[in-house]
């Protein structure tokens, strides 16, 4: 049997089972990990999706042909057992599990290992052959617990409270900002967020999730802004929008700000290292988990991790897709063109290696 | 180590003057005198010498985090910064420790320079393991020797200034020579740092001198300054700036980076002067015949040895081109007007009548336009254009203008079209982005034609132009070699430079100083970059 999982110009394509995982471009049946904007378009015939997610993906595609999936519950098609697994990245998002004749594939979609409050926590599915996502796949990037980096959050808003100053979280609207919300201490001042944030803060709670009481900046009085903290999207930095926020100290939040160098391009105050995806430990331990023999890498950092995986004993190979293409998530660096070390040639370590010309 | 991995993650991550003065006073006072000099030390750009080697350091490092070496160059080349990769590559630590900052540089790192491999090895291994990243990140910039800090010295002068409470002029006279590296930062000294004003304060001073008064570039129209009679017009020379110290009956030369250089000029060690006086001017390769200095690039051959020669001595004579005088007879004059400045330097220069001490001559003329053309005939005269010295300015400290101002006048700078040839990535903010590169110009005729390299640059782009470059370069690539790329010829740059000069070390056989990019030019096709043939029209005008 040839694989079961493939890329077509459309996307990743399950052979058998005819249909497509994530597709780029429209195609009759579409199985959606997740509803970021890169990994979920308009323009398929038909889509599935797990159960928890489904709101949060009608809000963003409108009125779509769409199934729901409770988590772990299997269906079949064109014989290909379809099943989705939590994946741990944001609301609703899932692993794609596919068994045929006797073999199983697992394609990762975008996941996390850490668990937190907003979403059902990333579950390891056994397979032959997993599909694994690269974003931060070097060995530098290492997250601290959420519960100490919210703690830190919290502090640096308390902070700025004390000084009557209004603390700017810039965080994409669709599961960092929720995850950011779900950790604040409400007790130090009010939370705004912006009108692209609060949509997805009311499919949150609809589905259950504990999200503090929040508000539009048009429905606070000016004076409790001194002590409130503000959830954005890093787009609403340097707008307009911004103006009413008076002394503000701001600050981003992603993987990405762990380096020194991205925080300082991003000059923002702080930057704090909260992430939906997995580590470098995360991806490793996620890997081994799965029992797989062969694993295929996809955006991100694909040849790093092919490499590393290959010299550790596993088939591994890459597929090129088109996530990440869009800043919504953080798939992508905050910067255009500073992608991350993935096509950087290696040897950095001599300032100018030997056979480099000169001047 | 943590109240000090504190303080630097503070002062990093914000770029408000305001919140680094901030945590700069908290730290200072709540900091043990001891470790607060160590923190003064590297604060005001320090620099100790590598204690473990960097090959030796990535070497542990890898093996500590089990990774492979191609594994830790692509984290490298993501990082852009060695002590940061090494910091996040390393599992987290097990235990906990929170030893000053002294002890860590005494006890610690002192001991680990010349130590054997295995020694290093098990010392490394148990600090890494009581640290987290961003102690660890210190550490290995404290060990590395490469330590830098986005915090003017004048910001430290301020705080500590506040801290105890006297002006920040005494701070900063105090501070002299603090980064010197011969010179151990102690409790004591922190403490005499921060003390009241005492009337002794001159007899502190043992060698050390003032902190330079810095130039402004002048931007405007000279006329926009008044009258050509208030101000003290001199040329702007192109050599060390330099203080010539003369106390305890020792001389003492000091570069504008605070560098102790008195060895590597004998000439100037060998001055006579009279004890208490201070000399400020510019060290030149001089002949004694020549109406003019030498250009830069001789002076930096004798820079570059280790030893002098008598025969090197012989041929490239050093002199102080002296244009102020701060002490005499141990008396600070930094106060008096710059006229009067001037007229003592002149008496002083003139009873101490030594070759090696020349005095920069006054350019006289009496309207704007007829300095201005003066100045255009600078490099015929090797020099960079004039300065301009308010005849009331005090000696200021740093680049103030609070008790009078001097202006650089200069030329504009050499300017030619070069064709980006390679290209590498930058480091710290610049890192993973392709910001350093080289330029080339067209050498031959028809299909021999071919492109030169003449030039490196990095400076002079925004973020936006970097960013277009950057993916312009990554779309045209034609090979890599390590880090660096070779790019299709298709961009032209205006590349402007101050001097020029033969170097056969150059494979144009031309070497350019201070290039950097004017201007991407966008218009300009690669066929109509600049030639060798031009450059060497450049160097042929600068030495006739």
């Amino acid at each position: 049997m040839g694989d079961m999982v493939v890329v077509r110009k459309e996307g990743l394509y399950c052979v058998p089972g005819d249909f497509y995982i994530d597709p780029w471009r429209p195609v009759p049946r579409a199985v959606i990990t997740h509803a970021h904007g890169d990994h979920a378009r308009v323009g398929h015939g038909h889509y599935l999706a797990a159960a928890p997610g489904i709101g949060v993906l009608k809000s963003r595609l409108g009125d779509i042909s769409v199934d729901a999936l409770d988590y772990g519950q299997t269906v079949v098609h064109n014989g290909v057992t379809i099943s989705l697994h939590p994946a741990g990245h944001v609301l609703g998002s899932s692993q794609v599990r596919m068994e045929c004749g006797g073999e199983v594939w697992v394609a990762s979609g975008d996941y996390k290992v850490e668990p937190d409050k907003t979403c059902a926590p990333f579950e390891p599915v056994r397979c032959d052959t997993f599909i694994t996502e690269s974003t931060f796949g070097l060995p530098i990037y290492r997250w601290q617990p959420e519960a100490e980096l919210m703690a830190e959050i919290n502090a640096w808003w308390r902070k700025n409270a004390d000084e009557g100053r209004c603390s700017v979280v810039f965080a994409y609207s669709f599961g960092k900002a929720q995850r950011i919300l779900a950790g604040l201490d409400a007790s130090i001042g009010a939370i705004v967020c912006h009108g692209s944030v609060e949509p997805l803060n009311r499919a949150y709670r609809a589905e259950g999730i504990d999200i503090p009481p929040t508000v539009l900046v048009s429905d606070i009085d000016k004076a409790l802004l001194r002590r409130a903290l503000v959830v954005a999207p890093p787009s609403a930095s340097g707008s307009t929008w911004m103006k009413r926020f008076g002394d503000y100290s701001d600050a981003f939040a992603s993987g990405w700000m762990l380096l020194r160098g991205a925080r300082r391009r991003r000059g923002v105050d702080r930057g704090f290292v909260l992430s939906d995806h997995a580590d470098w430990p995360g991806l490793m331990s996620a890997i081994k988990a799965t029992e797989a023999e062969r694993v295929i890498v996809t955006h991100g950092s694909i040849p790093t991790l092919v490499r590393w995986l290959c010299q550790n004993g596993l088939d591994a190979s890459g597929f090129e897709t088109e996530y990440g293409a869009e800043e919504e998530d953080e798939a992508v660096p905050p910067v255009a063109g500073a992608g991350p070390a993935g096509d950087a040639a290696a040897d950095a370590d001599a300032a100018v290696s030997k056979d480099a010309p000169h001047a | 180590m943590r109240e000090f991995a504190r303080l630097y993650a503070d002062l990093d991550e914000t770029t408000s003057t305001t919140r680094k003065l901030d945590a700069l006073q908290a730290y200072f006072a709540s900091a043990a005198p001891e470790n607060a000099a160590w923190a003064v030390y590297f604060l005001a750009g320090g620099k100790p010498r590598q204690a473990v080697p960097t090959k030796l350091l990535r070497q542990f490092a890898i093996e500590y985090a089990a990774l492979d070496e191609w594994l830790f160059d692509e984290s490298y080349a993501a990082v852009g910064d060695f002590a940061e990769t090494i910091a996040h590559i390393l599992p987290p630590p097990t235990e906990r420790s929170d030893i000053g900052l002294a002890e860590w540089m005494e006890q610690r790192i002192g001991p680990l320079r010349g130590a054997d491999p295995g020694r290093i090895r098990e010392a490394l291994f148990g600090y890494w393991n009581e640290l987290d990243w961003r102690e660890r990140f210190l550490l290995v910039k404290l060990i590395g020797g490469g330590f830098r800090v986005g915090v003017s010295r004048l910001l430290v002068t301020r705080a500590l200034a506040a801290i105890a409470a006297v002006d920040s002029k005494l701070i900063a006279q105090r501070l002299m020579g603090w980064t010197d590296g011969r010179v151990k930062p102690t409790a004591g000294g922190f403490l005499q740092l921060i003390a009241e004003q005492s009337a002794e304060e001159h007899k502190l001073r043992g060698g050390q001198p003032y902190p330079f008064f810095l130039s402004h570039q002048l931007a405007a129209e000279p006329a926009t300054l008044g009258e050509p009679a208030d101000w003290i017009v001199e040329w702007k020379y192109d050599g060390i700036r330099a203080q010539l110290v003369r106390r305890d009956g020792q001389n003492f030369l000091w570069s504008r980076g605070e560098d102790l250089i008195t060895e590597r000029f004998p000439e100037l060690a060998a001055a006579r002067l009279p004890d208490g006086m201070v000399l400020d001017g510019e060290v030149l390769i001089w002949q004694r015949d020549s109406p003019m200095p030498s250009p830069f690039a001789d002076l930096q051959k004798r820079i570059g040895r280790k030893t002098l020669s008598a025969k090197l001595l012989g041929e490239l004579p050093a002199v102080l081109c002296c244009y102020d005088l701060l002490e005499l007879d141990g008396v600070d004059l930094r106060g008096l007007p710059q006229h009067e400045r001037r007229a003592l330097l002149e008496i002083e220069v003139a009873k101490l009548d030594q070759p090696q001490l020349r005095i920069s001559p006054l350019v006289d003329a009496d309207s704007w336009e007829a300095l201005a053309a003066l100045r255009a005939g600078s490099r015929a005269r090797s020099v960079e254009g004039m300065m301009l010295k308010a005849r009331t300015a005090q000696y200021g400290v740093g680049r103030t203008k609070d008790v009078g101002i001097w202006w650089k006048w200069k030329i504009d700078p050499y300017a030619i079209d070069a064709v980006l040839l390679y290209a590498q990535p930058g480091s710290g903010r610049r890192a993973s982005l392709y910001t350093d590169y080289t330029f080339a110009v067209w050498d031959g005729e028809g299909e021999e034609r071919k492109l030169v390299p003449f030039a490196k640059a990095y400076s002079g782009l925004t973020d936006a132009e970097i960013a277009q470059v950057d993916n312009v370069i990554r779309r045209t690539t034609i090979e890599k070699f390590g880090p660096v790329r070779s790019v299709k010829p298709t961009m032209v740059f205006e590349i402007g430079f101050e001097g020029i000069a033969l170097s056969p070390r150059h494979k144009a056989g031309i070497a350019v100083r201070f290039p950097r990019i004017l201007r991407r030019r966008s218009d300009k096709p690669v066929d109509e970059a600049d030639t060798l043939d031009t450059l060497k029209g450049l160097l042929e005008a600068a030495t006739a």
